[in-house]
């Protein structure tokens, strides 16, 4: 139910976003989602990628500083109202999103949201009842 | 362990003694024999005769690195070049270096001392000094070496620098002696780390750190990186070179002056009156017993202290306490007085920060700013921006409560920060004053 993420410290300069993909590129990884939030002094830049392990090697061998979280992937309907619904439900549990960033699949039924949640847990539970599709961790990484 | 028992746990009043015979010796010596010292002494209006005991010295007027450029490179040398059987100089960042000298004499005194001292850290014969003080005109390297001669123990002369080696070294003859600059114990503890060499395979017990100011956050930080006792030394080239002073393993709180050989005052550096034992204030010394270049109340320009508390070692020399600045180093940010070494203060006392740090000081219009630049490590890293941001107000928020200082804080990538081989810099000043 839980999905891998890492998450790269980066500063705000130009040339280090391309300096990431670039050594991930070299070292066969794919990427499966990504969000980059950014301040004025640095960037986090959030990953979900097919070799967590090889990937977190070769950006710290490259000396990056890596993180590691876990995050939620969740199957929402790609029409009007889809995000509103499950947004509504956490809202109801009580349940506070850190963030969230979101992808849409070839197909173009479904789009997949990632959260970050506190309390993930918690979370997984307010949205299994509400009969919300949660991905499991193999079902993201073969998207 | 004591290395001359007798002479370090001589009584005061006898220690005295022996200083205030040494330092009329020494007057009449220099006045004698240099005319720097002789005209210094008239303009201060000062004979040799005026100076019975250590009680006149604050009589005497002072020498500066002024003085020692002035007479470069070997007008202060109170014996014939063909008495001196080496020199030293120190780096020259600013102008010329300046040149010391010393005697066969000079270089067993200071061999003893620095014996005196490694015995101060626990060593001993059977000890595998591992020297990774620079070789050459610089003191640390050469002055260590004698010393852990003279003790009896294994010296490596590594010298700084080539990391990978120094640790493969390390392993292979079962260093237990670490001797650098502290930023370079934490560079080879970094590389340690990275390498996957478990400090505890190491046979190091004890690293004696000097030649720049530190921390005792630091000294924590190396303990546990590098599983030793981490001990301070002081020393400069104008006085002898290493082994001036040193921290006792019994007390590890300020170092021990060698008084039979130096004798140590605390002046205020803007008046150049004494102060009282306890105070904080300019380090100055007097050495009493160098036949090549002695030297009369130098300043050191080191900020520190003298505590004249006994110490459980049974050494009866006072001890001065770690030096937490330099008068030449210190910041004038906005009218507030500030020592890179207060920063480094509030920034290990954040839980997890890296000793890796930068200062960089500008002026905007007509005001100074500081900026506070922090690698940011896996331990403090998060994915959340207001972790990090939090952080940053965190360390903002202690500069300003602590030195009352308003300082930016900027988190950088890993080893953006240079890594030191010797004596790290701290600070960046880009103002034109």
């Amino acid at each position: 139910m839980k999905v891998e993420q890492i998450s790269v410290f980066l500063e705000n300069k130009s040339g280090r976003l391309a300096d990431v993909t670039k050594v991930l590129a070299e070292a066969g990884i794919n990427l499966r989602a990504l969000s980059l939030a950014d301040t004025a002094d640095f960037g986090i830049l959030r990953l979900i990628v097919n070799d967590i392990e090889k990937a977190k090697q070769v950006l710290k061998d490259n000396s990056f500083t890596v993180g590691r979280t876990e995050v939620v992937a969740v199957e929402v309907e790609d029409k009007p109202g889809g995000m509103a619904k499950i947004l509504g439900v956490l809202d109801k549990g009580g349940i506070n999103v850190e963030y969230m960033y979101a992808f849409v699949q070839k197909s173009g039924e479904h789009a997949i949201i990632i959260f970050r949640f506190d309390a993930l847990d918690e979370a997984i539970d307010v949205l299994s009842n509400a009969g919300i599709r949660i991905l499991k961790g193999e079902e993201v990484l073969s998207l | 362990m004591i290395f001359e028992k007798d002479l370090e746990t001589l009584p005061r009043e006898k220690l005295e003694a022996l200083q205030s015979e040494r330092l009329v010796s020494l007057v009449e010596r220099v006045h004698d024999r240099v005319p720097y010292y002789k005209e210094q002494m008239k303009a201060a209006g000062v004979k040799p005769s005026d100076i019975k005991s250590v009680k006149d010295l604050h009589k005497l007027p002072f020498t500066t690195k002024e003085d020692l450029r002035k007479n470069y490179p070997f007008g202060l040398f109170t014996v014939p070049l063909d008495q001196v059987v080496r020199v030293h100089a120190s780096s020259g960042t600013t102008g010329k270096p300046t040149v010391v000298g010393y005697t066969k004499n000079d270089i067993d005194t200071w061999a003893t001392l620095m014996a005196r001292s490694l015995a101060a850290g626990g060593a001993g014969p059977g000890d595998m000094i591992h020297n990774s003080y620079g070789y050459g005109l610089f003191t640390g390297g050469l002055g260590a070496h004698y010393g852990a001669e003279k003790l009896g123990a294994t010296v490596i002369p590594m010298s700084g620098g080539q990391s990978k080696r120094q640790l493969m070294v390390m392993q292979d003859f079962g260093s237990t002696v670490l001797l650098c600059t502290p930023s370079y114990a934490l560079n080879l503890a970094e590389i340690m780390e990275e390498s996957g060499i478990d400090p505890k395979s190491l046979k190091l017990k004890v690293g004696i750190f000097g030649a720049e100011p530190w921390s005792e956050p630091m000294r924590t930080e190396i303990e546990r990186r590098m599983d030793l006792d981490a001990l301070n030394i002081y020393g400069l080239s104008e006085v002898m070179g290493p082994g001036v002073s040193m921290e006792c393993l019994e007390g590890k709180r300020g170092l021990h002056v060698f008084e039979d050989h130096f004798i140590a005052e605390i002046i205020d550096p803007a008046t150049g009156e004494p102060l009282p034992p306890g105070e904080t204030g300019e380090l100055v010394f007097t050495t009493i017993t160098k036949e090549a270049f002695p030297i009369i109340r130098y300043r050191t320009k080191d900020i520190t202290r003298l505590m004249t508390e006994p110490c459980a070692c049974g050494r009866t020399f006072y001890r001065m306490d770690r030096v937490s600045g330099r008068t030449d180093d210190m910041l004038i940010i906005r009218g507030v007085n500030l020592f890179p070494s207060q920063i480094e203060h509030v920034l290990m006392s954040v839980d997890e920060v890296e000793p890796h740090y930068q200062l960089i000081v500008e002026r905007q219009g007509s005001l100074d700013t500081i900026e506070v630049q922090v690698e940011v490590s896996e331990k403090v890293f998060s994915d959340e921006v207001k972790v990090l941001e939090g952080l940053s107000k965190r360390i903002q928020k202690d500069m300003k409560d602590l030195l009352g200082i308003t300082a930016t804080v900027k988190l950088v990538e890993p080893k953006t920060i240079q890594r030191s081989e010797g004596k790290a810099q701290r600070v960046i000043d880009k103002r034109k004053l």
